[in-house]
């Protein structure tokens, strides 16, 4: 290959990657302080790049120079900071305390508000920005012309390391985060006021992450959907990197950057699974990424935020079970076709959630990419029903449960060796590689229109026997789940979540088990993704976006994670509600972006939870 | 020999959290490893029992080579440990926790149908009468309060009848009497049943009252062994480690258990 | 200069607090005045640290808590801080990434009141040891070191007084000693101290008053040798 070529390769890698690292080294800070994994980091950046578009042009026409320019840009970053300390006064102050889990989501929530408000204000087309006044120009490297702006960008990074370590080793401030990262509530028990600090941090991490995006305007038009991409190589970054370490960050963007200049060349197609692969490995080989450090565990016995004590059905849960059944198999005689479409998807969505909170609730296995299993599932009844093979449905029905089975132990394999917030960023990137293959692999899976012509067989094709065929294997195969959580393998994962030591000092083999509980939840949502493939006729890579895995976690928090049956109420809830209301307004992700927050803030054991806190309060006053 | 400890050696980066650490225990023995905070008691506890593994030295169970092996495989050797904070399964009844270290000894984790809050339970009830908790039974570990818990880490320590038991700082966090009665109970069961205790500890009562011999280690070695007089009486010992008080304190503490 | 030493510089009433739905207080009456050395004694889960964490505002309380003639119930740990009362928590949780001197930064406050400020120099003095390491990582720190750190921390937010939670707890012997000099330290330099503990000796090594907390209440009050002479309360509460 031309060594000039490589050379350009490799410079345009690290203007990438020093792009990457102002982003992640805000995201990475804000992590160590607040412990917070904020996913609307990228909206952040998002924002930057909008409101650079606004600016920065308005600026440029008083005076078209690179001081104009750069004014603009720093306008833009300053007032995405300003946005991150709204952000932590109205939401972040609140959460700091509530598990992982609860603060991805309602962090997600905002990211789902963000993307509304922007459509609202700039809509939704495309938005070019103006370029850099005196940087328009390409310098001859090696006879090869390369951007003036990239060779400036490629200095910023470091630029921004140098400036952001002075801050961390030399100042007060920096020493305060620094402790505040190991232990804020000590820092606070010393006199400093931490409200101060964090609103400080995060309009530190806003202003990065504000900058990121607005210095991206002469490269990459504003678009709707920079939040999600740039979050995703963020989080990979950090986590590579090891979470709050800045020159983690530094090392890991590095190491990416050029992985996609050159693993481009190599694999076109497949850089992101390159990337994600990356993160695997360096996952196994250290846990904590490269110079991250064990998360502190706490050092009481803590209550896990999961299934505690099980109780077996009494009569008045046996009865509720028996009505639920009988209401269920009347749906379809009721003879209205929607509503037994919407029964279809609710039942197939109930399995999907019941085996999410079956690695949750009962493994504390926080899982961001449950929908990975439930797309396969769903995508491998379709393929072999409409591609070469024209397999009949009952084939496909068995093959959704092996392929989402399948994906489990290969993703799981990586996935047990961790834990907290390592193991979900984890999955989450395994359930975006999945989404990348099928996205990009159009020839095989029709890309992003899909799979079309999903249909059951002729005996099942009547929308009412369908429904009974998913009705029988859901209920089964939670009946099913559920005999596990009580038997001495679904104790053997609660053991394991209650603490790892113990179980590992009894001799319970505790990767093994957790492995195999990944597997069988996998092979569940796989059957929940073909049964809902068929009541759809169709498939598209939406089923595996990070939006579905959402879902369904907030179908099992809806129902309450303590519960067993909770995922079931939450499912039924969940897509109720969704179903009802997102027809009626082009705003409903803003609005399903402020019920994640309201629910995250306001009801964190979910509905069954509520009703059983109800009931224990009732008796309690009863015995007082 | 039950337990031989032969030239264990660990670094962490260039810090020797232990040096050429080398001592037998006996079946049916007390020992105990006294030492200041970051000695390398901790560390020389986790080479035993398979949470690290040394960079050199060997550690013999009952004439078989167990070094390196992970934890649990060392548990199916027969060495059972409780913890310095207590782990428990703190979301299951006192009964279930015991009930879960006899489903793993009989190799039933697997199990995907069988009714686990009936198994082994009249198996776990007779091994919670033996450390005095028949009454909580079936009270949530969550409960309980800490000297209790205590008991039943020792009870789930106790549920695969091992040959060693190993306790790291075993009255850490108890009250003076608490410490006592469990230090007392761990001594009764351990002689009855021929079991080697291998234990560190910060309290004098509880090492110069009830171990049979202790070893002292100071950044990473051994700087004295012995019995507990020999230990006492050491100038050494009292310089680096028990300073006056720490003297006295052992010296009322074999007072009263050879009263 | 009596009157000055009678002063009451933290006095605590009806104080209850919760984890959840259990309450672990019930109603805490206690006081500490200027100068002296308290030590708080129950045996464990009797609410010792509840109380500490409760007066410093690390849990939510009811009741009443004045400092220095000021509410302080209800309001953030770092106003409390920032008033001159100190906490020294049962681990050490020193930051182990920063530097012995970053450390003490995090701790330095501007002296509030009539109080000599507290410096670096001054309290290299009483821990000279620190002094020595002062570019070291906590981290490489022997426990007994990290011990005197916290303290020293602590100290350099100038506090007129310091609640000291559980100091002999699990470290060895010749370390209690020396948390014993430094509890006797403070004291000479003017600080109050309300410690607690379980171990007799050590309270009243360096308590000159003590209170029995039992069941999250106050079962008896009174100076250390009152207590030292009462072998009904020992033997009720404190299981010597």
């Amino acid at each position: 290959m031309d060594p000039a070529f490589i050379v350009v390769q490799a410079l345009s890698g690290l203007a990438n990657a020093s792009s990457l690292f102002i982003i992640s080294s805000g995201l990475t800070i804000v992590f160590g302080v607040t412990r917070i994994v904020n996913f609307a980091h990228g909206s952040l950046y998002m924002l930057g790049a909008y409101l650079g578009i606004t600016i920065v042009p308005r600026l440029l026409d008083i005076d078209r120079t690179p001081t104009m320019f750069f004014a603009g840009v720093l306008l833009a970053a300053l007032a995405v900071g300003l946005i991150g300390v709204l952000m932590e006064v109205l939401l972040l102050r609140r959460i700091y305390k509530v598990p992982e889990l609860f603060q991805l989501l309602a962090t997600f929530g905002v990211v789902l508000i963000v993307q509304d408000l922007v459509q609202k204000i700039w809509g939704p087309v495309d938005i070019a920005g103006p370029r850099a006044p005196s940087l328009r120009h390409g310098i001859q490297i090696m006879g090869q012309r390369f951007p003036a702006y990239e060779m400036f960008l490629l200095f910023v990074g470091p630029a921004v390391l140098v400036l952001l370590t002075l801050l961390m080793q030399k100042t007060r401030f920096g020493v305060l985060i620094r402790a505040a990262t190991q232990d804020r509530e000590m820092v606070g028990a010393l006199g400093v006021n931490q409200a101060m600090l964090f609103t400080g941090t995060l309009f530190l991490g806003a202003f990065l992450a504000g900058l990121g995006g607005a210095l991206q305007i002469p490269r990459v038009p504003a678009n709707g959907h920079m939040d999600l991409s740039i979050i995703t190589e963020a989080f990979v970054v950090t986590v590579i990197g090891g979470m709050g370490s800045v020159p983690g960050a530094f090392v890991a963007s590095l190491i990416i950057g050029l992985l996609q200049a050159f693993g481009i060349l190599i694999f076109p197609k497949i850089t992101l699974v390159l990337v994600f692969l990356l993160m695997a490995v360096v996952l196994v080989v250290k846990p904590w990424g490269l110079m991250g450090r064990p998360e502190a565990t706490a050092n009481r016995a803590v209550l896990p935020e999961g299934i505690l004590s099980l109780k077996p059905f009494g009569t008045g849960e046996r009865l509720v079970a028996a009505l639920v059944v009988v209401a269920l198999l009347a749906v379809p005689l009721m003879g209205d076709a929607y509503k037994t479409k919407v029964g279809i998807e609710i039942l197939a969505f109930a399995l999907a959630a019941f085996s999410l909170n079956f690695l949750v609730g009962a493994g504390g296995i926080v899982s961001f990419g449950h929908a990975a299993y439930f797309g396969i599932g769903a995508y491998a009844a379709g393929l072999l029903v409409v591609g070469p093979l024209k397999l009949p449905m009952e084939g496909a029905l068995v093959a959704a449960p092996l392929a989402g089975g399948l994906a489990a132990a290969l993703f799981g394999y990586f996935v047990v060796r961790l834990s907290g917030i390592y193991l979900a960023m984890l999955t989450l990137a395994f359930a975006q590689i999945t989404y990348a293959v099928f996205f990009q692999w159009a020839e095989v899976t029709g890309g992003d229109n899909g799979v079309v012509g999903v249909w059951p067989s002729a005996w099942a094709s009547s929308r009412s026997v369908y429904f009974y065929v998913v009705a029988l294997l859901a209920v089964a195969a939670i009946v099913f789940l559920r005999r596990i959580i009580y038997a001495p393998f679904g104790y053997t994962l609660r053991a394991a979540r209650d603490s790892a030591n113990r179980a590992d000092a009894i001799g319970i083999d505790v990767r093994t088990h957790r492995w195999l509980s990944f597997i069988v939840a996998g092979a569940a949502a796989g059957l929940a993704g073909g049964l809902y493939a068929f009541s759809k006729g169709s498939i598209d890579p939406t089923l595996i976006s990070i939006g579905m895995s959402v879902d369904f976690l907030m179908m099992i928090l809806s129902g309450g994670l303590q519960t067993v049956m909770g995922p079931l109420v939450g499912a039924g809830f969940f897509h109720a509600i969704k179903d009802f209301f997102m027809p009626l307004t082009d705003f409903w992700r803003f609005f399903l972006g402020l019920s994640i927050i309201v629910i995250v803030l306001a009801f964190p054991r979910g509905l069954v939870g509520a009703v059983d806190a109800g009931r224990e309060a009732l008796a309690h006053r009863r015995a007082g | 020999m039950l337990l031989s400890v032969q030239g264990l050696q660990k670094r962490f980066g260039g810090l020797v959290a232990a040096k050429d650490v080398s001592f037998d225990l006996a079946a049916g023995e007390l020992l105990a490893i006294i030492g200041p905070n970051g000695a390398g008691k901790s560390t020389t506890f986790n080479m035993v029992g398979g949470q690290l593994r040394p960079d050199t030295g060997r550690v013999m169970l009952a004439g078989e080579d167990v070094t390196g092996l992970p934890p649990r495989l060392v548990w199916r050797k027969g060495v059972g440990r409780t913890f310095q904070i207590a782990q428990t399964f703190v979301s299951m009844s006192v009964v279930e926790n015991v009930q879960m270290a006899l489903i793993s000894f009989h190799e039933r984790t697997r199990d995907l149908t069988a009714d686990a809050t009936s198994l082994y339970r009249t198996e776990a009830l007779a091994i919670l009468d033996g450390v005095g908790l028949t009454e909580m039974a079936d009270r949530s570990v969550s409960e309980l309060a800490y000297g209790d818990v205590k008991r039943v880490e020792l009870a789930v320590a106790l549920a695969s009848e091992p040959k060693l038991l190993l306790m790291d700082e075993p009255t850490a966090g108890m009250a003076p009497r608490e410490r006592a009665q469990l230090m007392e109970l761990t001594a009764s069961i351990a002689r009855a049943r021929k079991i080697g205790v291998l234990f560190t500890e910060h309290d004098m009562d509880a090492v110069f009252g009830h171990a049979d011999r202790i070893v002292v280690l100071v950044r990473g070695e051994i700087i004295a062994r012995g019995t507990p007089e020999e230990v006492r009486a050491d100038q050494r010992v009292k310089q680096v480690y028990l300073g006056e008080t720490g003297v006295q304190a052992a010296l009322k503490a074999r007072r009263a258990a050879q009263a | 200069m009596n009157r000055a030493a009678d002063r009451i510089l933290l006095e605590a009433k009806g104080l209850s607090a919760s984890y959840g739905r259990a309450q672990v207080l019930f109603g805490v009456h206690l006081e500490l005045r200027v100068g002296e050395v308290v030590a708080l004694m129950g045996r464990n889960g009797a609410g010792k640290s509840t109380t500490l964490k409760a007066l410093m505002g690390l849990v939510p309380a009811r009741g009443s808590v004045r400092f220095e003639g000021q509410d302080i119930l209800g309001q953030q740990p770092y106003r409390i801080a920032r008033l001159g009362l100190g906490y020294v928590p049962e681990e050490r949780r020193i930051f182990t990434d920063l530097t012995v001197y970053e450390n003490l930064e995090v701790g330095r406050k501007d002296a509030t009141g009539d109080g000599r400020a507290w410096t670096l120099d001054r309290l290299f003095r009483i821990f000279p040891n620190l002094s020595e390491m002062k570019g070291r990582r906590a981290s490489a720190m022997s426990g007994g070191e990290q011990q005197m750190l916290t303290i020293a921390r602590t100290l350099m937010g100038n506090p007129h007084a310091v609640l000291l939670d559980e100091p002999s707890e699990g470290i060895a012997p010749v370390i209690v000693e020396q948390m014993a000099d430094a509890v006797l330290a403070m004291k000479k330099e003017g600080i109050a101290v309300l410690l607690s503990e379980q171990n007799l000796y050590f309270a009243a090594a360096v308590a000159d008053r003590a209170y029995v907390i039992e069941k999250g209440g106050i079962r008896f009050e009174g100076s250390m040798a009152e207590l030292e002479g009462n072998d009904e309360i020992r033997e009720a509460y404190l299981s010597v």
